[in-house]
């Protein structure tokens, strides 16, 4: 198999593997979910023969095996179970949440591609030496900042001394501004890293020198060969910081009270809701494999180099 | 008349961390309409920052303190950033050193041709497209319609030089600056290159400002030659006189240097002998589809160098890698010292590697950048467990001393020292375990030629003190012509031709090992001064 194929295969077998890691992983752990679900593990009031019936109603009773078997297929038809805790089945729960971690992550994501791109750009482009040094320093600072509490500063600053948007709560698009803007600084300071090190590194090379020969401007050189250059390991690294995105949400949201798939998961991982916190591992793993196959076909497309073994 | 490029008293100096470098000191050179100059010298002379001068495209840090550049009237150092665009293209256009890393990778080759036109405005849309590939045409490119659309990845080294050629006459230039324009490239393509940029500037009345480290090549092509050394130029004049009866020592020793301008041997050829180290037989090696070694034999005999010369790709590399075990033969067998190695594994053949050692290429790439000098030439020891901290550190002083480079230089690094330095511990290195047989691959290809000759002076003289038998790799004939006992010229993963030095390089039997002896720049200059007995 090659090519497009191939990228399927392997993403489908990506998926089934953070499916499969998972279930492993959290049935494995220590903890009962049946007790969990008759009022926390501490102190049981229930009675064996309680214990038993959600024992029974969860199929917890079952084998291992069995027990994956069964929890494979259902995931197949988009069934996670039900939660331990709320009683709403997972993919309900973390369906419900989607939207808005969507709109969280994806603003992130602009704000960072954006910000980070502009700043390398701009700072490998300028011939005023402060400018340069002040904006191509912008990225390290940005990626040794911990989001928590550039949240807690943009709150304090934003919703409590200028009153421009709201502090908490996941009401409109105002409401999202802050967050996104605390969870994209960590990514977008590593893509303008990235970018304006592998612009450096670009205008550096010897095609540089024969675009200059022909006469052309500083601008041509820039962001006609040297850009798209420079832009494919920062398209890789988009691919990868998603992660990272995906992974600041539990943070973010946190901070913000906002709604979505971020507090969900804490919720699910503070009560042991194993059905819940399989459904969205298998999500994020879904969203990772989306965002990098993409990836992967638009790579051959920037870089010639590799159309041929994309082909081959 | 007056010249078309005058540099009067031009000095550039590159501002480094640890201060400022002269790179440049004085230098005085006229170009003429429709003239070919050139510029010679080795790494360092300042060659190459003068021409890059003449562009303005002196590398970061790289300042012009004094002097003026006069192009056509117009006093170069003054101009602006939007008067060097309107100069660049149309007034001077550059030819690089090494065309694999000189053209966009992510652009096709008909759009950047085209580029030059769109620039300064002289074609725009369909009509640059197709004056493109009338360019392409023009620098000597097949199928100049499908190269247009293509990649440069997808083009050989020789065509990638031909598309900068185009680029550099795209916009009708008056000077072009041929930096080392084919130094990158096989001899055969060199010359094919070289002949059609001489042709081209001939016919468009284009000057030619051609830099180059080979005094055959200036020889060959240009009406005046500069010599230059040390950021000043120390001997210019007509070819014919500079080569003919030059008058500055320096200049005499970069002559006598010159591989290509030589004919005699190091040392007088050895026949065949009947001691023989190294067997192979029906070697082959196939990477996927291609066939990169098919079916090669040869032997050598104690004492004796063979030289296996080729172009690239050949398959003389991979050759040379299956003889010293770093490769598996997909077919025939080596034989060292009567015993096949083809067949050994594991501590049987590295107990056997005591007895061969390679030398690379590069002596920048080869050498642990964080080892001393000493830590470099002891790693065999220490990877064979022999002698003791003390004993070790004598023995690396004694093979320094072998290569004639002093004691103090084992406490030194990689970094600190020159090419020729660095070559001379790597052989060092490959002597350390007193083997019987050295590989060497294209040992001398990345040195100046004054350090060439005295590297090559080194390995015969090594030869001789120890009985070494050499298996040398190379795809310069000038440097076989030099050292070999016996030849064998590789193509296309075949060994074509394989006798004695004199006749193979006399009175060679194939077309191809002619058409390689025909390409060796500066065949016409035999009247060279003697080489000096020193090393």
């Amino acid at each position: 198999m090659t090519g497009v194929p191939r990228r399927l295969a392997q993403a489908v077998v990506v998926l089934w593997a953070a499916f499969t890691l998972s279930f492993v992983i959290l049935y494995l752990l220590p903890g009962d979910a049946a007790l969990a679900r008759l009022g926390g593990g501490e102190g049981v009031t229930a009675t064996p023969a309680e214990i038993a019936a959600v024992r029974a109603e969860y199929g917890l009773d079952d084998s291992l095996v069995v027990q994956y078997g069964k929890r494979l297929l259902a995931a197949l038809h988009g069934d996670f179970g039900t939660s331990v805790i709320t009683g709403d089945t997972a993919t309900h729960m973390v369906f419900g949440a989607l939207p808005s971690t969507l709109a969280l992550t994806g603003l992130a994501l602009v704000l960072a591609v954006v910000f980070g791109a502009g700043v390398a750009v701009l700072g490998t482009y300028t011939r005023v030496r402060w400018l340069g040094n002040l904006l191509l320093s912008l990225p390290p600072l940005g990626t040794s900042l911990p989001s928590f509490w550039v949240g807690l500063v943009l709150i304090q600053v934003f919703s409590f001394q200028l009153r421009w948007v709201p502090a908490i709560g996941s009401d409109g698009f105002v409401s999202v501004v802050l967050p996104a803007i605390t969870l994209a600084l960590p990514t977008g300071a590593v893509i303008g890293q990235v970018l304006a090190k592998s612009l450096r590194t670009q205008l550096g090379e010897s095609y540089v020198e024969i675009v200059l020969a022909k006469g052309a401007s500083r601008r041509r050189v820039h962001f006609g060969h040297a850009l798209r250059n420079a832009a494919l390991p920062a398209v890789t690294l988009v691919g990868v910081v998603l992660g990272n995105l995906l992974a600041g949400t539990v943070v973010t949201e946190a901070v913000f009270s906002r709604d979505g798939v971020g507090r969900v998961t804490a919720a699910a991982v503070g009560t042991q809701d194993i059905p819940v916190v399989q459904a969205v591992i298998v999500l994020s793993a879904f969203f990772f494999v989306l965002i990098n196959l993409a990836v992967d076909l638009l790579y051959p497309l920037l870089d010639p180099r590799l159309r041929a073994v994309t082909r081959g | 008349m007056s010249p078309l490029l005058e540099i009067r008293g031009l000095a550039v100096s590159y501002r480094a961390r640890r201060g400022v470098l002269p790179a440049v000191r004085g230098v005085d050179l006229t170009v003429h309409t429709g003239e070919i100059v050139a510029v010679v010298g080795e790494s360092g002379s300042g060659k190459s920052t003068t021409a890059h001068a003449a562009i303005g495209l002196l590398p970061r840090g790289g300042t012009i303190e004094a002097g003026t550049i006069t192009f056509d009237g117009q006093d170069l150092t003054r101009l602006s950033e939007r008067g060097w665009q309107a100069v660049r293209g149309t007034g001077i256009a550059l030819v690089p050193q090494d065309p694999t890393v000189s053209l966009n990778p992510v652009r096709r080759i008909g759009d950047q041709v085209a580029e030059v036109l769109l620039v300064h405005r002289l074609a725009a849309g369909r009509d640059a497209a197709t004056r493109a590939v009338e360019l392409l045409r023009r620098a000597g490119i097949g199928e100049p319609e499908r190269r247009a659309r293509q990649y440069p990845h997808e083009l050989s080294g020789g065509l990638r030089q031909r598309v900068l050629i185009a680029i550099a006459l795209a916009g009708d230039p008056r000077l072009i600056i041929a930096d080392e324009p084919t130094s990158a490239l096989d001899v055969t393509v060199q010359r094919e290159i070289l002949d059609h940029l001489e042709h081209l500037a001939a016919e468009s009345g284009t000057a030619v400002l051609l830099i180059t480290h080979d005094l055959g090549v200036a020889a060959d092509r240009a009406r005046r030659i500069a010599v230059m050394s040390e950021g000043r130029v120390v001997e210019e004049g007509p070819t014919r006189e500079i080569l003919g009866a030059p008058r500055q020592p320096y200049t005499r020793a970069l002559l006598s240097a010159a591989p290509s301008l030589s004919r005699e041997p190091l040392r007088p050829r050895r026949p065949a002998g009947s001691d023989v180290l190294l067997s192979v037989s029906g070697l082959g090696k196939s990477f996927r589809d291609t066939r990169a070694v098919d079916d090669v034999s040869f032997t050598v005999a104690r004492g004796r160098t063979l030289a296996l010369v080729g172009e690239s790709g050949s398959g003389k590399t991979t050759t040379a890698r299956m003889v010293v075990g770093l490769e598996t033969p997909s077919a025939g067998t080596v034989t060292f010292d009567g015993r096949e190695i083809t067949a050994l594994a594991g501590e049987e053949l590295r107990l056997l590697r005591k007895r061969f050692q390679i030398v690379y290429q590069n002596p920048y790439a080869s050498l642990n950048p964080r080892f001393s000098i000493a830590d470099v030439i002891t790693e065999p020891l220490r990877a064979f467990g022999i002698g003791s901290r003390a004993e070790r550190r004598a023995r690396a002083a004694e093979l320094l001393d072998q290569v004639a480079l002093p004691a103090s230089t084992l406490d030194r690094r990689p970094a600190e020292l020159s090419g020729g330095q660095r070559q001379r511990t790597a052989i060092a290195r490959a002597l350390a375990l007193r083997p019987d047989l050295v590989v060497y691959d294209e040992p001398v290809s990345a040195l100046d030629v004054s350090v060439q000759a005295q590297i090559l002076a080194l390995l015969v003289s090594l030869q001789e003190e120890l009985g070494l038998t050499y298996l040398f790799i190379t795809h310069d004939l000038a440097v076989v012509r030099e050292i070999a006992d016996h030849v064998g010229v590789m193509h296309a993963g075949r060994l074509v031709e394989l006798g004695p030095a004199d006749e193979v390089l006399t009175r060679p039997r194939e077309p191809y090992t002619r058409a390689l002896l025909d390409a060796i720049p500066g065949q016409e200059w035999d009247s060279v001064p003697e080489r000096p007995v020193s090393a």
